[in-house]
């Protein structure tokens, strides 16, 4: 939808020149994130530097009825930062202050494009770090990350983004500027705050983000078990949580991937391991030493070939530099991918795995798999290339059916990247009708004229409240949903 | 709408033609992650998409797939990229940012109609700097309108305030006069025992504003057992020419450099980082060739060699701090060898300099082109330079040693801005003499 030349010049009367962007090729570049599968341009982009231009845009698009979508750095893997009915967009980049760091209290109070490894790298000097760390912490924001409520190898131990915000500023869908918790966890009344983070921006969008910094752990052990196959790594992972061992992370690597991974990054993993697991341990130096030798026993039990620990913090960074950098590194297996991100539960994960193979082997596609073993959440990478005619319909399906086959383990449709366009469907599988529909009741409170995020989290089934229609339309504009 | 379906219909991809067009392979190697974001110098500065590597390639796919074509908007986004390949550096998924964008600006260079204005500048200003004799006359000029006072009375009165690029082009004239230097020998002789022969590359822009550097590295050379062949009417090496998407003009200037060096030396050497990480993309451009590639597989920084020699050198008590030119950190991959020198160096305290491999906004004449992004991005340097007290900033490129030099001296910096070259020569048993040894 064109917005009218009178809206235009107003956001820019609120934004300034210089952050409101309105040309096609520049809005073209907004048309999607990591997922580029899902594409919808919008109709501006909005580059606001405060709490206050934020929420005067809000009301100016309320008043309008135009859908707004909110962008942090634009790493989500569900089409949450695309806009399928246009709009205008709220990219939070240019909010990236660190507001306030109180130490004695262990947390600080950021604006929400800070980039998440930038509040660590702030704070670690002084003993402290922000624990949720997504593989793309390097460039991801903390706004995005507590608007997905992100995981990450290291929420196994340390819980995910939801555990580590205690409080938010948040400019509601109504227009209103509310703040939600604050620094002291124990508060009267909702606990709003968990019902906004991981709202994916259908609420409102954040405009600062309170949150908790732990003490850096006294030591660290790093090491990687290589095994001949997935399976034997599967069965290692289910007996280092069986033995009441929780290591501050657990990572499933397989063969494509440890391929992918050397090839663009050459982080030292062995080529030709039919798959490793990254172990790490963190804690009193005691206890992870105790640790570290029962699950080395452990993997040696389950037929690990060789087992290396990282000598320094320089070989621990390279070997966490891979990890987190592979599914950028997946660009050097194949043209395209498509990410599945389900859940079941980690006894089960041996069984999935071998699921997994006999899908790939069923559609005769690559399926590269990087995950976090400990919390039986996979990442399937299901590889294709859009030039084979056929591929990625194939590709489509065993997508389609491995998420099935996590269900049927008693899993769930989405671990740690969120619903966005790409899951709302899904969500049927998984809970039931009344349900869903006390969570769009609950949304229509935070936005009562549906503009914000239309057409994400929830799936548009007139049971859950009607379909968001744009003003004037009721169709989808071009480019949006291949 | 379907992905990826570029129209290679009628000889053209997309908004592109078929002369030298982007590699699609790396155009789709990109995953979209961002990971690169971060890194990004205009993006750190705008935080907007199409002015990330991200959007950049995003916009030349849109282009090859015909989503949009080569417009003005599109020209802009693609203008204000430094070409620093920071990006390149941070992707996992091995995009190569630099061929893409010189593919691109050459078609845009060919094809997209430009200002008068706009063409005349980037014609004439690559006209001076990559011909050593019009710079050279030119440099003559400029040193005359500094001796006479005309200089002072421009900067004290601002007369050239409202004309930006000219006043960035004023400001970057050094503060000292670099004249006065003998011309070097064609050959140079080793000293001691002799480990190989080296052809050393002068570069349009080093030769005449820092003639000292080349000097300092054809001497350091000889004490690192090399003996040194200078060619003679050597040319450009058409780095800048590729970055501004004279593809053809650079090939040419390629082609005439390779013949001037012979296949006798061991390695070509280059103290300047512009040129070295052109000379490395010489098979790229100039097609898979033997002499090409073995030329290319040649080219070496100066402090690649250096940092394998022994040399004598002797104690200075400094605090230095480095600067990692982008075309060395970015395009060569050469970080540890200068710092290694400068640590040898008995006295130096070597301090790192924060975001030590972000662009100074000299880009090589970026800085005239897009003065108002490259002052933000000096301002930036200079603080970090500042904040590590050192006495002396080092860094290998022309162009960096210049923008730097002119930040600090306009913020009122006291720092000393050298090539890594100068500051061991300082540091031999004998003094340079205003000459070659
Ligand atoms: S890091 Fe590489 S793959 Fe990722 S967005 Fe940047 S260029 Fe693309
Ligand atoms: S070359 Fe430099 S300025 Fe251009 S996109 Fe890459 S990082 Fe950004």
């Amino acid at each position: 939808m064109a917005l009218a030349q009178k809206f235009l010049r107003d956001l820019e009367a609120i934004v300034g020149r210089d952050g409101l962007v309105a040309t096609p090729e520049g809005r073209l570049t907004y048309e999607c994130d990591m997922h580029t599968f899902y594409k919808g341009a919008p109709d501006a982009v909005c580059l606001p530097t405060s709490t206050e231009q934020v929420a005067s845009v809000v009301r100016l698009c309320l008043e309008a009825r135009v859908p707004l979508v909110p962008r942090g750095s634009g790493t989500g893997l569900i089409g949450g930062a695309m806009a399928p009915y246009g709009g205008v967009m709220v990219s939070t980049t240019r909010m990236n202050r660190i507001l306030d760091v109180d130490l004695p209290n262990r947390c600080a109070t950021v604006e929400p494009g800070l980039i998440n490894l930038w509040l660590t790298n702030a704070v670690k000097e002084r003993g402290y770090f922000f624990a949720p760390d997504p593989s793309s912490q390097m460039v991801s924001s903390i706004g995005g990350n507590a608007s997905t409520n992100a995981g990450g190898p290291h929420c196994l131990k340390y819980g995910i983004t939801v555990n580590h915000v205690l409080g938010l500023e948040v400019v509601t869908g109504a227009g209103e500027v509310v703040r939600l918790g604050g620094k002291v966890q124990e508060r009267p009344g909702y606990d709003l705050t968990g019902v906004v983070v991981g709202s994916e921006g259908t609420l409102g969008i954040l405009t600062q983000v309170t949150v908790r910094l732990l003490h850096a752990p006294e030591a660290v052990k790093t090491a990687l078990a290589v095994f001949s196959s997935v399976e034997d790594a599967s069965e290692a992972v289910s007996g280092i949580i069986a033995a009441g061992i929780i290591p501050a992370a657990l990572e499933l690597l397989d063969a494509p991937i440890i391929r992918a991974i050397e090839e663009g990054i050459g982080a030292g993993y062995p080529k030709g391991a039919g798959a490793v697991l990254l172990i790490e341990l963190d804690g009193p130096r005691a206890e992870i030493e105790t640790q570290a030798r029962r699950a080395a026993e452990i993997c040696r039990d389950r037929q690990a070939l060789e087992i290396r620990v990282a000598r320094d913090d320089a070989e621990r960074a390279l070997l966490w530099k891979g990890r987190k950098e592979a599914a950028g590194a997946v660009g050097r297996l194949t043209p395209n991918w498509l990410l599945q991100d389900a859940v079941v539960p980690r006894s089960k994960l041996p069984q999935i795995m071998r699921e997994v193979v006999a899908i790939s082997r069923r559609y005769g596609l690559v399926i590269a798999n990087v995950f976090h073993a400990g919390d039986g959440n996979l990442h399937p990478l299901i590889c294709y290339d859009d030039r084979e005619p056929g591929q990625l319909e194939r590709a489509v399906q065993a997508n389609e059916e491995l998420l099935r086959a996590c269900l049927a383990l008693g899993g769930s449709v989405t671990g740690e990247h969120g619903v966005g366009v790409d899951k709302a469907k899904s969500l049927t599988l998984q809970y039931a009708e009344a349900d869903l529909n006390f969570m769009a009741r609950l949304r229509r409170v935070f936005d009562p004229q549906n503009v914000m995020n239309p057409g994400k989290l929830l799936p548009s089934h007139p049971a859950c409240g009607e379909a968001f229609q744009p003003a004037g339309t009721g169709r989808l504009p071009a480019g949006t949903w291949v | 709408m379907s992905i990826g379906s570029e129209t290679q219909a009628a000889g053209r991809l997309g908004a592109f033609d078929l002369r030298d067009p982007p590699d699609m392979d790396g155009i789709r190697a990109c995953v979209h992650c961002g990971i690169c974001l971060p890194q990004c110098p205009t993006y750190r500065v705008l935080g907007e998409e199409m002015d990330s590597p991200r959007g950049r390639i995003y916009l030349m796919r849109a282009a090859a797939e015909g989503r949009v074509g080569l417009t003005r908007t599109l020209v802009h986004h693609l203008d204000l990229c430094l070409g620093c390949r920071a990006c390149e550096t941070a992707c996992p998924s091995g995009v190569p940012f630099g061929r893409l964008l010189e593919a691109t600006r050459g078609q845009i260079a060919r094809r997209a109609p430009r200002p008068l204005g706009e063409r005349l500048l980037s014609g004439a200003l690559l006209g001076l700097f990559t011909h050593p004799k019009r710079l050279g006359w030119a440099l003559g000029a400029a040193r005359f309108y500094r001796r006479s006072g005309l200089q002072r009375l421009v900067r004290a009165t601002r007369l050239l305030a409202p004309f930006n690029r000219l006043r960035a082009m004023e400001a970057l004239l050094p503060a000292t006069s670099p004249g006065g230097h003998r011309p070097l020998p064609e050959v140079v002789a080793a000293r001691g025992k002799q480990r190989g022969t080296v052809g050393l590359l002068l570069g349009c822009v080093q030769r005449l504003a820092f003639p000292r550097v080349n000097a300092e590295t054809a001497r350091l050379l000889t004490w690192a057992g090399y003996e040194v062949l200078i060619p003679r009417d050597q040319g450009c090496c058409g780095a800048l020419h590729l970055h501004t998407g004279r593809i053809d003009e650079a090939r040419v200037l390629a082609t005439h450099l390779l013949a001037r060096f012979g296949r006798e030396v061991d390695f070509i050497v280059t103290n300047s980082a512009g040129c070295g990480s052109a000379m490395r993309e010489y098979p790229h451009w100039l097609g898979a060739d033997r002499d090409v590639e073995a030329f290319a597989l040649k080219v070496r920084d100066v402090s690649e060699l250096l940092a394998e020699a022994d040399l004598p050198l002797q104690r200075l008590d400094l605090t230095v701090t480095y600067h990692d030119p982008c075309h060395l950190a970015h395009g060569q991959r050469v970080r540890l060898e200068p710092r290694k020198l400068l640590a040898a160096i008995p006295g130096v305290r070597l301090v790192e300099l924060a975001d030590s491999d972000l662009c100074c906004g000299s880009a090589g004449v970026y800085s005239l082109l897009e003065p108002e992004m490259a002052d933000r991005l000096l301002e930036w340097k200079v603080q970090r330079i500042a904040a590590t007290g050192a006495g002396i900033l080092a860094t290998g490129n022309p162009g960096c040693l210049l923008q730097i030099a002119r930040g600090c001296r306009e913020r009122g910096v006291a720092i000393e801005v050298l090539h890594p070259v100068e500051l061991l020569g300082r540091a031999l048993p004998e003094p340079e003499r205003n000459g070659w040894r």
